[in-house]
């Protein structure tokens, strides 16, 4: 195991921002945290890198414990918090330096654990890491986390800022660091981004709330989620609010996906329902869940 | 239709790099413009100028029927504004932050006090009115910011990535908020890396390497570029 997680709790005055949580990490796994905001999945990142003391239970980290290994546990891992601090009067190439050499290390040595995404923004080498975009301080960040190859790699929240086509890149390097013995513990916003993992944990107020693999949630889900198109989405959306059987409906981009209340009914009558109050093109589909679904029906609990 | 932005030759450049390079571009009264880009194209550049806080190293903007190169004075007290990083005071509560924007905007107590109630009860807030922002979930920080930034009715709203690290559900809510505002009549410049909130937008274009590279509703780029989502459209055209 390369984390282990147990019975781990943490208040802050009466706010319980972790309750008894306990998870196990397999080494190389791509590991996903997914929860609203205010899940307390900083709190634990924050207690897993030491940087913050649990009120009760323990936590090993690639070998090392939270508590009394913190030294050896610092030199271990790589941790990309959520709102990093960059050091915004150095260029570029300073903060790389900076962050290889207290790790005993140089930019050469570990050149191709970061080259996918530092790429991008060597080019701008020189420029002060203040004067970037927010997307490429984002890549800067996450290129300081990894450049002393970590065994066990922390991301609060990575992609955030980041755009399509560079979450893609960054995502196919997970895959590729995993490859080389590097376990990663990563949290986002991004539901696309939660289906690549191996696993994923959903945590909610502070409760772990289901663990497995992306495919086997999906099949365990016991909704039916229908996808509707039509002329105007924004006017189906108020109709179907006030439709007596919805359960749901949340617009998904160009479409909207639906759940019914009753265990048993014909998607057509939805598309009726929808025709009968003026709205025109209908098109209702019963589809396979999305992580994103999930995610919107567990918040809701 | 009325304009209410309107960018001609729109340039910045820093040293001999130029970050936004001749933007043209026209927004129309309600409209919700989605503003695309890749990281570093210079969104967060051009939107500085529209809203009067950085000048035009060339070229010009109308924005609220001001110049932003010689009235950004006038341009900014006829816009709400949210950044990319900046949104409130954390040290202070959300009674707080709003009594403090509304004193920058020259609101009187009384409509200060009259708007606070209002923002409370529309987000829901009552419980957490003593708190200081530092404390609430990323998202709700977001939804009572976008509140703050509509305080002086301003007829355009700029909002700097506005979701970025928001959950699911809240991006949702917040979406809700800006339709809301939308249909009131303010307009909306907005971006996002959220590729199905660039589908909530009337119209968008895709910055490259500081220039508009397509501009038109989502469904007209879609078609346009052969592809079935927006996704495909910026991945076909950002690298
Ligand atoms: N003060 C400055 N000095 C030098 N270069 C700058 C300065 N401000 C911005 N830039 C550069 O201008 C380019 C555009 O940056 P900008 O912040 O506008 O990008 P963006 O489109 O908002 O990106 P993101 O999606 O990552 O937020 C980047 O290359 C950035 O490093
Ligand atoms: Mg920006």
């Amino acid at each position: 195991m390369s984390l282990h997680i147990n019975n781990i709790s943490k208040s802050f005055k009466d706010l319980k921002a972790v309750k008894h949580i306990s998870l196990e990490v397999k080494e190389n796994e791509l590991f996903g945290l997914i929860g609203p905001d205010g899940a307390g999945k900083t709190t634990l990142f924050r207690i897993l890198a030491s940087l913050l003391l649990p009120d009760e239970g323990s936590a090993n980290v690639a070998g090392f414990d939270v508590i009394k290994d913190y030294k050896k546990l610092r030199k271990n891992i790589g941790y990309m918090p959520g709102k990093f601090s960059l050091y915004q009067d150095l260029t570029v190439e300073e903060n790389l330096n900076f962050f290889a050499t207290i790790f005993d290390t140089n930019i050469e040595e570990n050149y191709d654990l970061i080259k996918d995404i530092y790429i991008q923004i060597e080019p701008f080498k020189k420029r002060k890491a203040g004067d970037l975009s927010g997307g490429m301080k984002q890549k800067l960040a996450l290129s300081c986390a990894l450049i002393h190859k970590p065994k066990v790699l922390f991301l609060d929240e990575p992609t955030t800022g980041v755009d399509p086509v560079s979450r893609k890149e960054f995502w196919d390097m997970l895959k590729k660091l995993q490859k080389k013995d590097i376990t990663i513990f990563v949290s986002t916003p991004y539901m696309d981004e939660a289906a690549l993992c191996d696993r994923i944990a959903f945590i909610n107020q502070g409760e772990i709330l289901q663990v497995d693999t992306p495919s086997a949630i999906v099949k365990n889900f016991a909704k039916e989620v229908i996808n509707i198109r039509t002329n105007s989405i924004y006017k189906s959306l108020q109709v179907l609010g006030k439709y007596q059987y919805t359960h749901s409906n949340y617009p998904f981009g160009e479409s909207l996906h639906y759940m019914d209340s009753r265990d048993d009914f014909d998607p057509n009558e939805i598309k009726k329902h929808l025709e009968d109050e003026g709205i025109e093109d209908v098109e209702v589909q019963l589809i396979t869940p999305e992580i994103e679904d999930i995610f919107m029906e567990l918040s809701r609990e | 239709m009325e304009t209410t932005i309107k960018a001609t030759n729109l340039t910045k450049s820093f040293g001999d790099f130029t970050a936004v390079d001749k933007l043209n571009f026209e927004v129309e009264k309600g409209e919700i413009f989605g503003f695309l880009g890749a990281n570093g194209a210079g969104k967060t550049t051009a939107m500085k100028m529209l809203i009067g806080i950085s000048k035009p190293s060339a070229g010009d903007a109308v924005v609220a029927g001001y110049q932003v190169s010689n009235q950004a004075e006038l341009v900014k007290k006829n816009i709400g504004y949210m950044s990319q990083k900046f949104a409130l005071y954390d040290d202070l509560n959300i009674k707080e932050n709003i009594q403090f924007f509304g004193g920058i905007y020259g609101l009187d107590s009384k409509s200060i006090e009259v708007k606070y109630n209002r923002v409370v009860e529309n987000l829901g807030l009552q419980d957490y009115a003593k708190q200081l922002v530092r404390s609430l979930p990323l998202g709700w920080k977001q939804k009572l910011a976008f509140s703050v930034a509509l305080l002086h009715q301003p007829k355009i709203v700029f909002l700097d990535e506005p979701t970025g690290g928001v959950d699911p559900v809240t991006r949702r809510q917040f979406w809700e908020l800006i339709y809301e505002a939308a249909n009131q009549g303010t307009t909306i410049f907005v971006t996002t890396h959220y590729m199905d909130e660039a589908e909530y937008c009337d119209r968008i274009s895709i910055m490259v390497e500081g220039e508009i590279k397509a501009l038109d509703t989502p469904k007209v780029l879609k078609k346009e570029f052969g592809v079935s989502s927006l996704n495909d459209v910026f991945l076909k055209l950002a690298r």
